[in-house]
């Protein structure tokens, strides 16, 4: 084998093999990670709890979710259906992901059911195990972006970038998906599943995957039932075709970043995004201050942002900026795996530690 | 049984919120709820071992700040995922103006 063809070779990302074994081995795995600093009483206040921005986003989600397919039905079979359905896909097949997000980790809301009803709806929406994702979000909380311990590391070394794009309309993503629902619907769990999700938590994994694929296999019979597209216009289609805002900004979080550090700063993005984008990604775009502090509501997060900008790298100005620094980063980790993008602290900002990882603080 | 141990003044904790509190090798979460009540349990989230008195107190209830896992801080129990077993508790009280703890 070439150096050329060892460089290039794929890192082992599964939780059950070297990689895993290599990050508890090092102490990476379930570490201590870098905090900035606030003041307790400033921290309470930035974590308090309430109902009114999520019940107002989500009244204002449903509502536009309503009255975009009932505009699409009502112009199926014209040209003015198409602005309904760009809409409403994008409302369905991208805005799922962060009420997911925030609704499993109970942040949303204050009232918990709420959390709860939203978290299931938005799982179903998005085609993920509302039990097993609850427990692959938290893993990536505790290991976020460390290989052989991170179930959900969107880009992996080295990247292939060409298939990065066909996740802009779903492939094979929506695919995959929907596989490992079917997969659990039949009480199978692969070894990083049972890796991560508790065997007691098991049959109801298996029991949500089978509400989840009876009701896309409803709406594929009924369209062929009725011959017409209008019933995969409303279930599952959209994450196809309205999944792009999502994968765009998903992309974004930890593309071209370090892997296995124990800072964030090192390994997320914090991109100032344009309000539509933040409303509908619900300020996920502070990506560095959610993982550092998953205790602050999304409403909360452009406070948070304002209050340690200073002790984090500057923040990406908009989503074309952060393409700009990530595109050529995965690009050249096609070629050099190892390489990653390592952003400047600003001077007051408290430095990468080196005796929290190996890193190389002086490196790329 | 174990003696009763001094943890700070009562005003050394907000209503509804939490310290810190470290014995010996153990480490302690000490609350005082709304009500003038105090109450300890074990310091460490029984998921990842994580400091609870970082966390979010509200009402009889402790958030772990790191995987949001809740406890009712006053009996111990695991209520909401990804936290499954209950923490231990530990008998508190407030003796002229100080919290005292027996652990």
């Amino acid at each position: 084998m070439t150096l050329a063809e060892t460089e290039r070779r794929q890192r082992d990302y599964s939780l059950t093999g070297p990689g895993a074994r290599h990050a508890i081995e090092t102490g990476l795995a379930s570490a201590e990670w870098y905090h900035s600093d606030i003041p307790r009483k400033t921290m309470k206040e930035l974590m308090r709890r309430t109902d009114g921005p999520a019940t107002r986003d989500t009244i204002i989600w449903f509502g536009l979710l309503v009255l975009t397919a009932a505009g699409g039905i009502a112009t199926w079979g014209t040209w003015w259906t198409v602005p309904f359905w760009a809409v409403y896909g994008v409302l369905y097949g991208s805005a799922c992901d962060s009420r997911w997000h925030e609704c499993g980790h109970g942040t949303a809301f204050r009232t918990d059911w709420k959390n709860d009803a939203v978290y299931l709806i938005a799982s179903f929406m998005v085609m993920r195990n509302p039990v097993s994702w609850r427990w692959s979000h938290a893993r990536h909380h505790t290991d976020t972006i460390i290989v052989g311990r991170d179930p959900e590391i969107t880009v992996m070394r080295p990247p292939n970038v060409p298939r990065k794009l066909l996740y802009f309309v779903g492939i094979p993503d929506v695919f995959q998906h929907f596989w490992i629902l079917l997969r659990n619907a039949a009480g199978h769990f692969s070894a990083d599943e049972r890796d991560y999700i508790p065997d007691d938590e098991l049959p109801k994994a298996t029991a949500w995957a089978r509400r989840f694929v009876a009701i896309h296999v409803l709406a594929v019979a009924l369209a062929f039932a009725t011959w017409s597209l209008l019933p995969v216009m409303l279930i599952g289609g959209p994450r196809i075709y309205g999944t792009w805002h999502m994968v765009m900004t998903g992309l974004l979080q930890h593309g071209g970043l370090a892997e296995d550090v124990l800072d964030h700063r090192l390994n997320s993005r914090t991109v100032l995004m344009n309000p539509v984008s933040r409303w509908i990604y619900w300020n996920m775009n502070y990506h560095v201050e959610h993982h550092m502090f998953p205790m602050v509501p999304y409403h909360a997060l452009p406070g948070l942002h304002d209050l340690i900008k200073d002790d984090l790298p500057p923040a990406n100005t908009s989503i074309l900026d952060g393409y700009r620094e990530m595109i050529p980063a995965l690009i050249r980790q096609e070629r050099e795996p190892d390489y990653y993008i390592r952003k400047d602290l600003p001077p007051v900002a408290r430095p990468y530690r080196a005796e929290f990882h190996a890193l190389d603080v002086a490196g790329h | 049984m174990a003696d009763w141990v001094d943890v700070c003044a009562l005003d050394g904790i907000e209503e509804e919120d939490v310290v810190r509190f470290d014995h010996g090798e153990r480490t302690f979460a000490v609350y005082r709820d709304l009500d003038g009540g105090v109450w300890c349990t074990d310091g460490l989230c029984t998921h990842e071992q994580v400091h609870l008195a970082d966390g979010l107190v509200m009402d009889d209830t402790i958030e772990c700040p790191k995987h949001n896992g809740r406890f009712d801080y006053k009996t111990g129990a695991a209520l909401r995922g990804p936290v499954c077993v209950a923490l231990a508790t530990y008998p508190a009280r407030v003796e002229n103006g100080r919290v005292q703890v027996r652990v």
